[in-house]
This record gives structure tokens, sequence and C-alpha cells, in this order.
């Protein structure tokens, strides 16, 4: 077992998934039907894929 | 971070969530089916829909839509007038028995070509009003909104005390681990911390403009006394202008319309209701561009002389709180979004649910023997001898 993670390690994963949810959330309400609510279902799907990936996996 | 620190920010956590999730669960589930509420609606054949007819087909006035709607409830007042965003073709008429704030209203739908009347649909009845109103007052009026908004407040305190203490319980943890080989307390605290801080920014952002919404009433009541008091000067101690001597609404309509060229009607509002001044017939107009749509211009047009009084700017917190629906309501993007957002909504459940149940677990784990842990009040060791040393704050109760 590592000693200590860094920041990086702890943190990398919740920051870009933060900040793919602030965009997904601010480009759809600058479109309408275009490509940014596209890029919207992008971004906030990303999160729910990172859920249910993690969330519901068995150990292999 | 010191043991003494994390034990704060664990107080914090577990009181600002404990008194809050019982409601929380309540907002997120009766949340689920408002996400749909449109679709719902057209499944229940609930949803006014006008009769399709070519685009430029002439409308009715306006005076006459409301003629039509006043006579199917005599006794009544009409407080708003509005069009659904996606079809012109329709009337939506409310009526109150006056024009204070109410729950008592019934709405006509009026077919804006043919002025004849296509429903009365009930809003307020059936299983999407119980779930609306347990989700937006609890039942209970302005009260109950600001007793919610209260909550929403205890939620984002427990959202940033829940990121700070991720540092301490994810130490020794890569990202995304689920300990599911050991005890049930130990899967559910993992699953917890991974879907809080997976929804984080979605929860911070939609528990934020939920509450803003709460706010809602007395931010108008505010921009009322705010913007619209120097404008109301010259109509000091005069009535709301009966309907008798009002202009025609229809003409009103059309000053308003030309004061605001490239925008669309949203909604008017009556004289003397919320949304108004006794004196006025409010317009409310929204943009033609995706983000200004969301925005309302109001024009107030003098109800006896249906000339325009003003068409004063939004101020910011008006602003504010409509930018904040959207980003509530999760419908502004079409169906993908309004699925991500009931997603989401789910995972909020699990997390809401998993920390309930690892505070009512929080006794039931075996002592560990040879760990001495700082004391605290109400404080049991949390984790096994033979397990790997888990980061401080496990030993915190949670």
């Amino acid at each position: 077992m590592k000693q200590r993670h860094s920041f990086w390690h702890m943190w990398g994963w919740p920051i870009v998934l933060g900040v793919l949810t602030t965009f997904g959330l601010i480009s759809a309400l600058f479109s309408d039907g275009g490509l940014g609510d596209m890029l919207a279902w992008f971004a906030l799907g990303v999160p729910v894929a990172v859920s249910g990936w993690y969330g519901w996996r068995r150990r292999s | 971070m010191n043991s003494r620190k994390i034990k704060t920010w664990a107080w914090v956590h577990k009181w600002s969530s404990l008194v809050c999730t019982v409601f929380m669960l309540l907002l997120c589930i009766t949340g689920l089916p408002l996400i749909f509420h449109h679709e719902i609606g057209h499944l229940l054949g609930t949803e006014v829909e006008s009769p399709k007819m070519p685009a430029h087909t002439p409308r009715v006035s306006l005076d006459r839509v409301l003629e039509t709607a006043r006579a199917k409830h005599p006794d009544r007042v009409v407080q708003f007038v509005s069009q659904p965003e996606d079809d012109d073709g329709l009337w939506f008429v409310t009526l109150t028995p006056t024009p204070a704030p109410t729950d008592d209203f019934k709405s006509v739908a009026v077919d804006a070509r043919t002025g004849a009347v296509l429903a009365q649909p009930k809003l307020d009845e059936g299983f999407m009003y119980v779930m609306f109103k347990l989700h937006v007052d609890l039942f209970a009026g302005l009260a109950g909104k600001l007793f919610l908004g209260f909550m929403g407040l205890l939620l984002l305190v427990a959202i940033v005390s829940g990121v700070v203490l991720y540092a301490p319980f994810m130490r020794k943890l890569d990202f995304g681990t689920v300990r599911r080989e050991k005890r049930p307390r130990l899967k559910w605290l993992d699953l917890h911390n991974l879907l809080g801080i997976v929804t984080l920014v979605w929860l911070f952002v939609v528990g934020s403009t939920g509450m803003i919404n709460t706010w809602a009433d007395l931010v108008i009541k505010y921009w009322q006394y705010d913007q619209l008091s120097a404008l109301l000067a010259p109509y000091k101690n005069e009535p709301t202008v009966p309907v008798a001597q009002r202009a025609s609404v229809q003409r009103s309509m059309e000053v308003a319309l030309q004061q605001t060229p490239d925008m669309k009607l949203s909604f008017v509002a009556f004289p003397g209701t919320a949304f108004s001044s006794p004196h006025h017939t409010t317009f409310f107009m929204r943009g033609n561009e995706p983000f200004t749509s969301k925005l309302l211009q109001p024009v107030l047009v003098d109800a006896k002389t249906a000339q325009v009084t003003a068409a004063p700017k939004m101020p910011w917190y008006l602003t504010a709180l409509l930018v904040s629906q959207p980003l509530h309501f999760g419908d502004y993007a079409g169906m993908p979004m309004q699925i991500i957002w009931a997603l989401l909504d789910i995972a909020t459940i699990i997390v809401l649910g998993s920390g309930l149940y690892l505070w009512l677990k929080r006794g039931n784990t075996v002592p560990a023997p040879a760990a001495p842990v700082a004391a605290g009040p109400g404080h049991r060791p949390q984790h096994g001898g033979q397990q790997p040393d888990p980061a401080p704050a496990m030993k915190v109760q949670a």
C-alpha cells in the first residue's frame, strides 16, 4: 500500500468530473437543440458512467 | 488535517445531513416524476395541445379569449394569461377568486385561432399535483417553501463538509475503490464517498438553485418594492383598476410587442396581481436566443390607457432566479438531459440512503482491541484489528 497519495492522485478525478459537470450544465444553457446540448449530454454523461462503472463493477 | 479538525468537520457533516436527509429523500423521490412531467402529462392525456392548423391562421383577439374564459368562471378574476413556449396556438387563462396570490386557481385553455375552449385542465389534483406540492412547499405555502429552502441550505453545508472529509477517508484508497469483500458498512461507506464525490457539482447546483427557487415569492415582492415603487408614484391613492375601466388587452399586447421587437410573449399579469402593479397590465417578454429565451423583459402597460409606462430592465436578482430555474429542472436540453437528471437523482438517493445507513450502523462494529483512539462523545472504534488501518477519519463517527 502506498504511503500517501499526492494531491492529484486523490483530487484528479473529482476535479475532472466537476469541471465536466460545470461545463455541461452551462453549455446547454446557450444552445437550443444544437451542439451545446450534445456537449452537455456527453459532459454530464461521464459522471453518470463513472458512477455506474465503479458502483456496479464486481471485483474481477 | 489533524484529527481535531476532522472531528469538527465530521460533526458538521453528521448533523447537517441528519437534519435534512429525510426531507432531501422526499425531494429526490418527488422530483423524479417531475423531471418527466411533460411526458407523463402526455401519457395521462392531461397535457393540452392545440389542434394542427396552418402556421399563419389568423388569431382571435385576446379580449375575446378572456371573455370566453371569464364566462366559464363568472365569479372569478383573471390573474394570468400565458402561452406555452412551443405552442402559440393556445392560451392558458388562470382565474382566481381575487388578484391576491392563492392556490385556488382554475385554468381554461382557449384555442388562439378559433377562440374555442379546448380544455379546463384540473391543475389541483392527481398524482403529479401531489408530487409537485410535496416537492415545492409540503402543502404549507410560503412557510413550507422557506422550510425546504433551509433544508437545502443544510444540504449545501453537508456537501461542503463531505468534500472536506473525502480527503482523510480516501488517503490510502484509489479513486473509485469499493471494498465489497469486507463488511457491508465498508462497502456502503465507499459507495457513499464515490457517488457523493462524482455527483458533487451537480447536486450542489441543483441544491442551490432549488434553494433560490424557494425565495421566488419574496424576490418578486422585493422587485415590486425596489423597482415599481417609483413608477407607481403618479398613481398614488388610486384603487386597482376595475375590469370595466380597462383598455383592450389585445391593444395593450400590441403596444407591448412594439416596445420589444424580436421578443415573444411569455405571459401577461393582470392589475393587482403579484407580478404586476394595481394600475398596469404587465407583459413579460422573452428573447429569441437560446439563453435570452430563459430571461424575461417586463413591459408595464397602463391598464386604463393602453400606453406603455415603462419596460424596466430585469434586476440581477430576478435574472439569477430565472437562470436558476432550468438548472434546477434539467428541462433545457431534451430527453437525454432529463434521463441524466433522473440517473443523477437516483445516485443522490443512494448517497442519502447510504449516509443514513452508515449513521444507523455506527455502533455495529467490532471494537479494535489494541487500537486506542481519540476519545469523543459517543465515540466508538470503527474497524477491526485484522484490516489495514484506515484513515484517521474512519475512527470518527461519520
